[in-house]
């Protein structure tokens, strides 16, 4: 092993481990902060509430994405809440509850200090939100509602309609607005970071494209935070915003930050099914749809009756059936899971046979439809755009699809990578879903990063360097300039036969094949030879037009899809390596009688954390054991 | 099915305020659409048969397609996002045209959203818009208890309403004057309708007006065809809720 995988966990009881660092971290003093400059790489959730908080602490930001508007970030698209341990209904909810359900719906597979700190700060983002105006759902008191969400049997999740995602960002974009009013922060949209500058070991800068004019530019700062999303595109098909892409997490572990677990992917059990060949991405129907939706499917195969002329003692509600404690509110893992097991069995409905109902006739009969509308308008209409079918009349259909990454860039518990001055943030990092995310926990955790956390642990990092130490005309910065300028250079002059798109989908194909819902060994072997057949062939064969002093987005997509080829490879050599089934990585060998998930606490009780070594040269694994000392390593059981 | 796109082309970003000088509309034909696709993916394999032929792909902008980032913004027909309401051009799917369509395409047509290439316009001017006062100054980490203060649901579902605003220009695009009226009244009145934004009102207006002054948006003239077109269907009553507010700064001040 050659990563230093120090997990800089603070000692003590668990409940005293953040105060004890903020405490024994070194601190800033305020007039030095404007001396200290600070990149940020992104502006969703995790990188708008970083930028916003350092800002307005005093250090200098500068804040790049490459959406055209920060308010654009993927994080924007989340639908159904955020998580937080308020017990505002009194259902026995509480900081260790919430920790100890994220632990357990992770499968046992993420580090628990980190985890308890992130239930503990939940409580501070409901009031930060609310505090810039972020209106979410009241009750008719005027206090905040809460509904609940897969894999907790409490009702802790906080939401604005089906648009929670969006009336968060735009909580922290408009806090990193305020910045950029005052000056504080300096806002770089359509600029894609494109690799990371490392001084001595330590992070100093970034290169970046101005998706505008092409123009290369480098950017030295004191430290280099990364808040760039989550790596669900490389199946191509996913819920993910189309511009979402591996990069800049990829381009820094090229350049010696862990990767950790890239294996680990969600597949959200309720998506609107693959309408055909042409299809471009897949659209969410949000989880909180189970707290009032009943999935099913006909009993017999084939059944191709309309769902209304199906009796009720011919459907299977299976979730109800097989876990009947949380019934339709089982967590993601398991219910796509059993999705597929029930198409797999020859059940599924529409034509092509991949699909599961998912039906809201008995809470239409018991609630009414206005109040169904009133909590999913939004989603019923964005579901009968989509299919020209109406889900208050008829039930929807849905299939799983690939939704989240647990996996990502590892990081200590002060979220820095083990490049020191990089630090990683938000969906970008491996931190606290384990294998498994639980629903709602996503935007918990990118605030949690942003607001609250990086703005306590930066400090001590920084107390400890010089500022601007390193400036942009350092001679590495333009030794990696040129490098990036001869990637593009080689892209545009391969003038093959193939899109990228075609590529693309090629690639996807595979991962959903064989690194998807579930995965063996001889798939993994078959995949691990067909990615750098086809990487090859993409180098020879790729067509992409334009120039590069332009905006030209062949060119940004062809960059995103070269990553993702050699990402694709280690995502298939660390699913192949894990040689257990653990939440979202379920490997077919490694099954119980009745076809659960079956871990291997005695071999893979770890963190796997890859570390690059070099251009054609295998890739090394190295471990960050897990200790439980808090929540018992237990068989997950939801039944 | 068939149809017959014309699309505006342009590969460098305007210079002038003359939109003719810049681009020029371009005549396709494509045939094998599906009715199930969106809009968006018509346009997918448009690029797709376009770099085929060793022609440049169209830029558009895009990212979410699911109506909810606001970035794409394609006039269609003459109409922001085309001939549906309440729904953005990723929204939009091909059976809403009939086969054989002629289908116009065209950037937003706004002094304030230069064009960058072919369909892509550069809004940052709504970002400075949002940066001259939509928000509630509030430091990290000095927010008390979220439920220390109850808001009427009447109310919370007024703010919910104007703060639904996806920030795509649409309203822009579709008024004569090109006037922002509607996307800065939705920030005012999300604002107005909660007790957190009171402290600032009278300072957020008039900021925001004075900056979209300074940006080149026109004046509104009351036509109305903002709401037709906004993707959300935001009501005109924030531009009241903004007239009244500005109104009653202005007295103050
Ligand atoms: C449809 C959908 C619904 C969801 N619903 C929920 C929900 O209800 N509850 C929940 O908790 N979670 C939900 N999630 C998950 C959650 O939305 C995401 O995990 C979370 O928002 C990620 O936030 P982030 O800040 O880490 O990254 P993102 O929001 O993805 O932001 C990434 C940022 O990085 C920038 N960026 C990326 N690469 C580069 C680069 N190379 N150079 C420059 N900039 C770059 C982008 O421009 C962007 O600003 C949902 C996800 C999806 C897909
Ligand atoms: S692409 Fe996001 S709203 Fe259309």
């Amino acid at each position: 092993m050659t990563l230093q995988l120090d997990s800089k966990i603070p000692s003590g009881p668990i409940q005293d481990k953040w105060e004890s660092r903020k405490f024994d971290s070194k601190l800033v003093n305020p007039a030095n902060k404007r001396k200290y400059k600070v990149l940020v790489v992104g502006s969703g959730l995790a990188g708008a509430s970083a930028a916003s908080s350092l800002a307005e602490l005093g250090y200098q930001v500068e804040c790049f994405c490459h959406n055209d508007s920060p308010r654009r970030a993927h994080s924007i698209a989340a639908q159904g809440g955020i998580n937080a341990a308020k017990n505002y209904r009194n259902d026995g909810d509480s900081v260790w509850r919430l920790f100890y359900d994220t632990v357990k719906g992770g499968d046992f597979r993420a580090r628990e200090a980190n985890v308890y700190r992130l239930a503990q700060v939940s409580v501070d983002i409901i009031d930060q939100a609310v505090a810039q105006g972020v209106p979410f759902a009241r009750e008719y008191g005027g206090l905040l509602d809460n509904r609940s969400f897969g894999g907790a049997q409490v009702s802790r999740t906080f939401y604005a309609r089906g648009q929670t995602g969006q009336q968060l960002l735009l909580g922290a974009y408009s806090a990193l607005s305020r910045q950029i009013g005052l000056g504080a922060v300096k806002m770089y949209s359509r600029t894609e970071m494109l690799d990371l500058v490392v001084v001595d070991g330590h992070a100093k800068g970034i290169i970046v494209r101005d998706l505008v004019t092409g123009e290369l530019r480098e950017y030295a700062g004191d430290a280099v935070v990364l808040a760039t999303g989550g790596y669900g595109n490389v199946f191509y098909l996913s819920t993910n915003a189309m511009n979402c892409n591996v990069t800049a997490g990829w381009r820094v572990h090229k350049r010696g930050a862990g990767f950790a677990n890239p294996c680990y992917t969600q597949i959200h059990p309720t998506c609107i099914p693959v309408s055909g060949d042409h299809q471009s991405k897949l659209t969410l129907m949000s989880e909180s749809l189970r707290n009032d939706g009943r999935i099913w499917v006909p009993k017999q195969q084939g059944d191709k009756r309309e769902p209304g002329q199906i009796p009720e003692d011919e459907r299977d509600y299976y979730l109800e059936r097989k876990y009947p404690s949380f019934g339709n509110l089982a967590p993601r893992d398991i219910a796509s899971r059993a999705a597929k097991e029930a198409c797999d069995s020859g059940r599924g409905v529409g034509e092509t046979g991949l699909g599961v109902y998912l039906d809201f006739k008995d809470s239409i009969n018991r609630l009414g439809k206005d109040a169904i509308a009133a909590r999913y308008g939004n989603l019923f209409h964005m579901y009968s755009k989509i299919t020209a079918e109406d889900p208050y009349s008829r039930p929807m259909r849905i299939y799983p699809a690939v939704h989240y990454t647990m996996g990502g860039v590892w990081v200590d518990y002060n979220l820095q990578s083990t490049i020191p001055g990089l630090f990683v943030l938000g969906e970008a990092n491996f931190s606290d879903h384990g294998a498994n995310r639980l629903g709602a926990s996503a935007l918990m955790q990118g605030l949690a990063d942003g607001y609250f956390v990086i703005p306590n642990t930066i400090a001590g990092y920084l107390a400890e360097q010089k500022p601007g130490a390193v400036g942009a005309d350092h001679p590495q910065f333009g030794k990696i300039r040129g490098e990036i300028d001869d990637l593009t250079k080689r892209l545009l002059s391969i003038q093959g036969k193939r899109t990228v798109d075609d590529f693309h989908r090629d690639l996807g194909k595979i991962m959903w094949d064989k690194c998807g819902m579930a995965r063996n060994d001889a798939g993994l072997r078959e995949a691990l030879k067909e990615i750098p057949a086809l990487r090859e062939e993409f180098w020879k064969d790729v067509r992409v037009l334009g120039s590069a002093d332009s905006l030209n987005q062949s060119l940004e997509k062809a960059g995103r899809v070269a990553d993702f080829l050699e990402f694709g490879e280690l995502m298939c050599r660390d699913a192949l390596e894990r040689r257990e089934s653990c939440g979202g990585h379920f490997r077919e060998e490694w099954q119980s009688d009745d076809g659960e998930a079956v871990r291997d606490d005695d071999d893979f009780c770890h963190a796997a954390v890859w570390e690059h070594k070099g251009p054609g040269e295998e890739p090394e694994r190295n471990v960050e054991p897990l200790e439980f000392d808090n929540v018992k390593l237990a068989v997950r059981s939801y039944k | 099915m068939k149809v017959v796109l014309h699309i505006w082309r342009q590969s460098r970003p305007s210079t002038s305020q003359d939109f003719g000088q810049d681009g020029k509309m371009v005549r396709y034909e494509l045939d094998d659409v599906s009715a199930d696709m969106s809009f968006l993916e018509m346009l997918d394999i448009l690029n797709e048969r376009l770099t085929a032929k060793g022609e440049e792909p169209v830029a558009f902008d895009h990212d979410c397609r699911e109506g909810i980032c606001g970035t794409c913004s394609l006039m269609i027909n003459g109409r922001p996002h085309g001939p549906e309401r309440g729904t953005t051009a990723c929204q939009l799917h091909m059976r809403s045209f009939q086969d054989g369509s002629e289908i116009w395409i065209e950037p937003w047509r706004a002094k304030s959203f230069p064009v960058l290439r072919d369909l892509v316009v550069d809004r940052g001017a709504f970002d400075r818009v949002v940066q001259a006062g939509a928000f509630i100054s509030v430091n990290t980490g000095a927010a008390v208890d979220a439920n220390a203060m109850p808001v009427p649901k009447a109310d919370a579902d007024k703010a919910f309403d104007a703060a639904t605003c996806i920030g795509c220009g649409a309203c822009v695009a579709a008024c004569k004057n090109a006037s922002a009226m509607l996307f800065a009244g939705a920030k005012v009145s999300h604002f107005l309708h909660l007790p957190q934004g009171q402290a600032e009102r009278d300072r957020r207006v008039l900021n925001l007006v004075e900056t979209m002054d300074k940006e080149g948006f026109g004046n509104c003239t009351n036509q109305y065809e903002c709401e037709a077109a906004c993707p959300k269907e935001i009501p005109v009553r924030v531009i009241a809720d903004m007239n009244r507010e500005y109104n009653r700064a202005r007295i103050k001040s």
